[in-house]
């Protein structure tokens, strides 16, 4: 981990409320795993206070991304920032995603709670579930998954089209890409979740409890996409999640239902990333007792097994 | 190069700026980002005899220049201090101070008694201030009565110095600094957080499950230095001040108002190397302004109307 207190901006885009910044840091970016996450400085002023944390969206050997929506104060004003611009950025912190090979030896080290790493995921299909800005980590994930030899399947979901700003991007890389939209606008029309769930069922040979995927009803453009999902029979090797807490809740009982091993990317707010406070807690399930986990260290990628869903609002992260 | 050091009579500091209780974990947490050795001491996060589960989240809520938590003092409790944690500290060239918690009176003994046994701890700060562990923010520095008890106890039982942390949350200050004085602490530290609380307009509810939690950062910085300042005027043992330190220039206030060291702790949380930068402002200060020693400046406030 590296405190880099000027990575400048060398690129940003902007789509409505989301945007996409990226950083020269080449100290992060060298060590950077999917699913980790960085700690960004907005500002040099009191207000706001803390630094926001922000998954790891991409890396190049000297730049790291980041993918965000406007949701706050600091999400607000980092969207203001322009190229050339620098950021106080910490980082890559926390545990990514089990992978299955490569990377740093750190991230080899068996740790509890985690999928065992050896396990190849090289010619295995695997879904990867984002939901909004949940995409985010998903990106860098899916690319290091590609370079394994395993072949992703990109679930984006969205409240309406506009909510999916990186469908293009997704479908330039070569990624197999469904997006649904909560209105219809594009896509299928439902959660990302039942769109999971619809496809999962299509593989069991169950009767679909929600619309199955028409892909006769696909735009044109998206059926080279749709030749790439149905390209392996059979389950996915893994489910990889990260969005709304209630998609996410969704998915894990899918995978649980399927026996499919399961990992999510947990939100929460934090004080300092690095461990110190205790103030970014979640309920997690370790052995037999449940307590209170740092999502900074302890996560931010948790398994399905680990995660205690809550049925109210307890988890989720709201607007600072 | 100007002297830093301060001497507070039961303990010698390189330097007046201590990591503060809460905000800098167990310390090795910051050992990717500084060297620990520069500080002049660290107190660790506080510590109840058995592991504590804390409180559930949302724990923090962040205000204009403030940070409202209520972690409910989470930690993994003495045993797992002291096999895990102190051996890695203990052979650091800094104070290592360990804020000490307890449920019951007895308790705190306990958790002293248990430290006692250990080596690499320079003093005990007892955490009788925690706005976060009892309903409505209570806690034994509200009471003056409850204050000299616990003191009593902990200086019957320590073989080590004891520092004791104090809440702003109080009429009388000097009332209550007054009593731990007479109870045998050695230093008083203060403030704790300030009692607060944040409401979100859009679901009409509470931002910390907690409602209640304790403000720190700049915010709280004028309250500090103000409590201070009076504790300072009025006691014989040293004042350890705290509260809204994000610069030298900041941690400089609150020595020119009495006190003889200052706890870095919110800055930590915002920048991991701010201790150590406050330190080097505060010597390039020292520097700028020829001052050979930086204790001479300790309570040097002139408040004689010009």
């Amino acid at each position: 981990m590296h405190k880099d207190p000027g990575a400048p901006i060398l690129r940003k885009e902007r789509w409505g409320d989301y945007c996409l910044l990226c950083l020269k840091s080449p100290a992060i970016a060298r060590e950077a795993r999917p699913g980790q996450f960085m700690m960004v400085r907005v500002s040099d002023q009191p207000y706001p206070l803390l630094r926001r944390p922000f998954s790891i969206h991409a890396r190049t050997r000297e730049t790291v991304e980041i993918f965000f929506s406007r949701v706050g104060l600091g999400t607000n004003i980092l969207a203001q920032k322009k190229t050339g611009e620098t950021l106080d950025i910490i980082g890559p912190l926390g545990k990514g995603f089990t992978t299955g090979g490569g990377g740093s030896k750190r991230a080899k080290e068996q740790e509890p709670g985690r999928l065992a790493p050896a396990e190849s995921l090289n010619g295995k299909k695997v879904f990867l579930v984002g939901g909004g800005r949940g995409i985010a980590p998903l990106y860098f994930l899916g690319l290091e998954l590609k370079k394994q030899g395993a072949v992703p399947i990109i679930f984006y979901g969205g409240k309406t089209k506009s909510d999916l700003p990186l469908a293009d991007r997704l479908k330039a890389h070569k990624f197999a890409l469904l997006v649904s939209t909560d209105d219809g606008s594009s896509g299928f029309h439902g959660f990302a979740s039942a769109m999971v769930e619809a496809e999962l069922n299509r593989v069991a040979g169950l009767p679909m409890a929600f619309p199955p995927l028409d892909w006769a009803d696909a735009p044109r453009k998206s059926r080279p996409v749709r030749a790439a999902s149905y390209a392996l029979a059979g389950f996915p090797a893994r489910v990889f999640a990260c969005g709304p807490e209630a998609m996410m809740r969704k998915i894990a009982a899918l995978a649980d239902r399927y026996g499919i091993a399961a990992e999510f990317s947990l939100e929460a707010i934090m004080g300092c990333g690095i461990g110190a406070c205790w103030g970014c807690a979640r309920k997690i399930r370790r052995g037999d007792k449940a307590e209170w986990l740092k999502v900074c260290q302890e996560g931010p990628v948790f398994k399905s097994s680990e995660v205690v869903w809550e049925e109210d609002k307890t988890n989720e992260v709201s607007d600072r | 190069m100007a002297d830093l050091s301060i001497d507070l009579g039961f303990l010698k500091l390189r330097n007046p700026v201590l990591a503060a209780s809460g905000t800098f974990g167990y310390g090795l947490e910051f050992a990717p980002f500084i060297d620990l050795e520069r500080l002049g001491g660290i107190v660790v996060k506080g510590l109840y005899f058995y592991a504590r589960p804390g409180n559930p989240p949302p724990r923090l809520a962040e205000s204009p220049s403030g940070l409202i938590n209520s972690i409910g003092l989470q930690g993994i409790g003495v045993k797992a201090f002291s096999q895990e944690i102190l051996p890695r500290l203990a052979g650091l060239r800094t104070a290592v101070i360990v804020n000490v918690c307890g449920s019951t009176n007895e308790e705190y003994a306990q958790v002293i008694d248990y430290l006692d046994r250990q080596e690499g701890i320079a003093a005990y700060e007892l955490n009788i201030s925690c706005p976060n562990v009892e309903q409505d923010g209570l806690c034994p520095a509200l009471s003056p009565e409850a204050t000299h008890a616990i003191v009593r106890l902990a200086k019957r039982t320590s073989r080590r110095p004891v520092i004791t942390k104090l809440s702003p949350n109080v009429t009388d200050i000097v009332c209550i600094a007054k009593a731990a004085e007479e109870a045998g602490s050695d230093a008083v530290s203060l403030i704790n957080t300030v009692l607060a609380m944040a409401v979100d307009v859009e679901t009409r509810r509470p931002r910390l499950a907690n409602v209640f939690g304790g403000l720190s950062g700049p915010a709280i910085k004028p309250i500090a230095l103000r409590l201070v300042y009076q504790a300072a005027s009025r006691l014989k043992i040293p004042v350890i001040g705290l509260g809204g330190i994000m610069s030298g220039r900041d941690a400089l206030e609150f020595l020119i108002a009495g006190a003889m060291a200052v706890e870095v702790g919110t800055a930590n949380l915002v920048d991991p190397e701010a201790s150590i930068r406050i330190i080097q402002e505060m010597e390039d200060w020292c520097e700028e302004k020829k001052i050979k020693k930086l204790k001479d400046i300790i309570g040097t406030l002139n408040v004689a109307s010009p």
